[in-house]
């Protein structure tokens, strides 16, 4: 197989990737409304209720709506992981994850490229959102939405690798309100995206551990660290620990040979 | 494709979920040009097969050549010479017919050029060259099943399989599709798996493999598979065979 098939390959999955999110128009809008919620509504309502001292990388006082942008946009992708995890689950009972698997190329090429498809959709929303927040006075410098590409790209990865994992484990599916029960709204409440941590640290120390444990939480710090035009190495270090171990787990979860996918197997006749 | 290998080659295969055996011992051969119906019941070990055949996951024990290509060894090969319809239907239905199978061929690795005169013939084969801009939502069954077909030969392969393609389509439907795979078989000496519990879907010139509860209990032309259980038909001579296994 030559490189030129195997971009062909990655192309065609993004492309479809993107129709079906074109195409599916109730996850489109419900992908930008979330976060619009929470920033107009959530963010307004805590406003006067949660005070942000002077924490980097802001250098001045912040509304609380600046203080949860970052966070959102993380959620952004943690949606976005998550429902194209539930996807994948999906397309395997509904059989089209077969016709994936059935491409001569490399199974983990296939889940790689499919994974890639999904964060290019979310880095797509992520600054869908961004362009709507800078009416909410959410504006980080103009190069901050430049630096921010690479924080979106490896916050999405990790965020998507996940998926991955959680779809290869999940045996069927049920809905999407156990994944929005035992995934998302742990891994967002406890995180930094809706309070600073040392505050966290003042009520309860286990609970700051857990926040300091969550990969969510430091993909909240590299996208709020780039969008201000800072690197922040750590949050950045581990956002690509986890990433490097969830890949291995997915293509584990996947392998003809060893994983669950073969454990499992096929239905019917 | 190597030399002479078969289309198929099954040697020895067995799989088992936990204690559960799926297939035992099961081997057959198919060449180039064949037209092998593969008939069992529900629950008899076609799909475990078709996941094995298509490297969904690997068998305990046994091997698989698609013309000569091991399906661990050389997946890539063995896949690229292989077109499935899968029996669940496989379609985006928010997705375009032409959209469906260009898909498909960039997973084949296919330039759109490329892809794009196969498309046009392949539809044009199955009637539906001037719906390909239509959602997949909007098509009958049969007609999405036609597009799977269509979409399993985009990118040339010289081995089909098929898992239970007729299920849930109307006489008129069903006609089609085998006739059409029949003529497939003939002009382009296409081989082809045809797995079904529809007896009916072998006629008298068909290759028969009985498959049941993961074991094959016949194989051979269905003359000779009806007269080696000196029954009158193949219909007989199924139960007979199902019985005594």
């Amino acid at each position: 197989m030559s490189p030129i098939r195997y971009w062909r390959c990655l192309a065609g999955i993004v492309r479809r990737e993107a129709l079906r999110w074109l195409h599916q128009r109730s996850r489109f809008v419900s992908a930008l409304v979330r976060p619009m919620v929470w920033l107009a509504i959530f963010g307004a309502g805590f406003r006067f209720v949660l005070g942000v001292s002077i924490i980097p990388p802001y250098d001045t006082y912040i509304p609380y709506e600046v203080y949860i942008a970052p966070g959102l946009v993380a959620m952004i992708q943690l949606f976005n992981g998550m429902q194209s995890s539930l996807s994948m689950v999906y397309d395997r009972e509904m059989g089209s994850m077969k016709t994936l698997l059935v491409s001569p190329f490399p199974r983990w090429f296939l889940l790689a490229s499919k994974l890639l498809a999904g964060v290019a959709v979310s880095v797509v929303q992520a600054y869908i959102f961004l362009a709507i927040a800078w009416f909410w006075e959410i504006e980080p410098p103009l190069w901050g939405y430049l630096a921010v590409l690479p924080a979106l790209i490896l916050s999405g990865l990790m965020l998507g690798a996940l998926g991955l994992v959680l779809s290869s484990f999940i045996k069927q599916l049920e809905n999407f309100a156990g994944v929005m029960n035992f995934v998302i709204f742990p891994m967002f409440f406890a995180s930094s995206a809706l309070y600073p941590l040392w505050r966290v640290k003042e009520s309860s120390l286990t609970l700051f551990w857990i926040c300091e444990a969550n990969p969510f939480s430091h993909a909240t710090e590299l996208i709020r660290f780039a969008l201000y035009g800072q690197f922040n190495t750590i949050a950045a270090a581990i956002v690509l620990a986890f990433l490097v171990v969830l890949l291995a787990l997915a293509v584990y979860g996947y392998d003809p040979g060893r994983g669950l996918i073969a454990r499992r197997g096929g239905e019917g006749g | 494709m190597t030399g002479d290998a078969p289309a198929l080659a099954v040697r020895g295969l067995s799989h088992a979920f936990g204690r559960t055996k799926v297939l035992d011992d099961v081997g057959f051969t198919l060449a180039r040009g064949d037209f092998t119906v593969l008939l069992g019941l529900n629950g008899a070990g076609k799909t475990t097969l078709f996941a094995l055949i298509t490297g969904l996951y690997h068998s305990g024990a046994g091997s698989i050549a698609v013309f000569g290509y091991d399906i661990r060894r050389d997946a890539s090969a063995a896949l690229a010479a292989l077109g499935v319809v899968f029996q669940q239907p496989t379609l985006d239905l928010d997705l375009t017919i032409e959209q469906n199978l260009f898909y498909h061929a960039a997973l084949h690795g296919m330039a759109r050029s490329e892809a794009a005169p196969r498309i046009a013939a392949e539809l044009e084969r199955v009637g539906l060259l001037d719906r390909r801009r239509e959602r997949v939502r909007l098509l009958s069954g049969g007609q999405r099943r036609r597009v799977e077909l269509a979409r399993a030969l985009v990118h040339d392969p010289a081995l089909l399989l098929l898992d239970e393609p007729t299920v849930g389509l109307d006489i008129e439907s069903r006609r089609f599709l085998i006739e059409h795979v029949h003529r497939l078989c003939a002009e382009r000496g296409l081989a082809v798996l045809w797995a079904t519990h529809l007896i009916d879907e072998a006629d008298a010139d068909s290759r028969v493999i009985v498959l049941q509860r993961g074991k094959i209990l016949a194989d051979g032309g269905v003359r000779e598979v009806v007269a080696g259980t000196a029954a009158p038909d193949l219909k007989t001579a199924f139960d007979r065979l199902v019985r005594a296994a």
